[in-house]
């Protein structure tokens, strides 16, 4: 265990634990206003899209919209499977299938 | 006529009951969690990190989509505690009003297990839990169950990631990576559900991709997520002084 590791878990688990604690001690007699749920419930959807689309558009660090971003493929298939199950196992596995077979065939 | 001894006796085997109700309600769910945290254990040795480190951030930290985060930004040699530790921040913040919208049914909890709840929230538990209280009430047994499966599954398919995958060369190699992506888009699109979610969506991919190819590091999330979250609030505005 190197000791900078150590600070960076720590710290992680200690913001985590602050974001979900805080609201628990803070609001539990009041509840959230609503001006603040207003900006904050758009975080979880811009936070995922800012984790999906530059992982599927640019896996090497350059744009790359062509047959050859295996992980550009494989995401419209799982996209797909999203939209049309919601089922998490189906997706991952008709995704990493698609990325599996374009890898070892394509 | 019920003594003190037998109606604390029929309250624990109530609770034990509501406890493994939880624990068989997030069955489903558990599915979906295995192969994310073998795919975790896979990738925290692949980006560098001891599998005693990679265990460890499972157990202490236990928050997937950051968890990734913080081992892709370590992979790609960025090592800046303020960095990971403020990324990790944002990620989380939407626990912010899952705890608020649990905060008016755990305030006869004791501290220690309003704590404990807390430590183990998730998106999943929220999820499972919220729809337990529109069913049937809450239940903090409930609660419990559902979050203490969650989290030793979490944990448990960490180590075997760990074990795995150092008998696996390189499992990026393979795209396994891709399954990252893959279960966010499962989290995502349930999400979308107006034209403003959506806008914000598309704007925070613009950025996002735009931030990759010009901010150091990972500071593009950050940047694609405030910007987002902006645009979604101003809209938000616009449309209740519309009314």
């Amino acid at each position: 265990m190197r000791s900078e590791i150590i600070f960076i878990i720590a710290g992680m688990a200690l913001v985590t634990f602050a974001t979900r604690y805080s609201c628990v001690a803070l609001f539990r007699q009041t509840g959230m206003p609503d001006w603040l749920e207003r900006w904050l419930k758009h975080i979880p959807p811009a936070i995922l899209t800012a984790l999906i689309v530059p992982a599927l558009v640019m896996p090497t660090g350059q744009i790359d919209i062509s047959l050859n971003n295996h992980y550009l493929l494989a995401g419209l298939v799982a996209a797909l499977a999203a939209y049309k199950t919601r089922n998490i196992v189906t997706t991952l596995t008709l995704g990493l299938g698609t990325m599996l077979a374009l890898r070892f065939w394509g | 006529m019920l003594t003190k001894k037998t109606v604390a006796e029929s309250n624990y085997t109530l609770e034990k009951l509501d406890f493994w109700q939880g624990v068989i309600s997030s069955g489903p769910i558990l599915l979906g969690i295995i192969p994310f945290g073998i795919t975790c254990g896979v990738m925290g040795l692949t980006a560098g990190l001891t599998p005693l480190e990679t265990v460890m951030m499972s157990f202490l930290v236990f928050a997937g989509a950051s968890q990734f985060i913080a081992i892709t930004m370590l992979g790609a040699g960025i090592t800046g505690w303020s960095v990971i530790v403020f990324t990790t921040l944002l990620v989380n913040l939407r626990h912010m009003l899952m705890g608020a919208s649990l905060a008016q049914y755990m305030v006869k909890l004791s501290t220690y297990r309003q704590a404990l709840l807390s430590f183990l929230l998730t998106d999943e538990a929220y999820a499972v839990t919220i729809s337990r209280i529109y069913q049937q009430g809450y239940s903090a047994a409930h609660h419990f169950g559902v979050s203490i499966s969650l989290y030793l599954t979490w944990a448990l398919s960490t180590i075997v990631g760990v074990l795995v995958g150092s008998y696996i060369p390189d499992p990026l190699a393979w795209g396994l990576d891709f399954a990252m992506p893959a279960t966010f888009l499962v989290l995502l699109l349930p999400q979308i559900t107006d034209r403003i979610s959506l806008v914000v969506c598309i704007a925070a991919g613009l950025i996002a991709v735009t931030g990759a190819l010009y901010l150091p590091g990972k500071w593009y999330m950050i940047a694609a997520t405030l910007g987002a979250v902006l645009i979604g609030g101003l809209m938000e505005g616009a449309k209740a002084n519309a009314k």
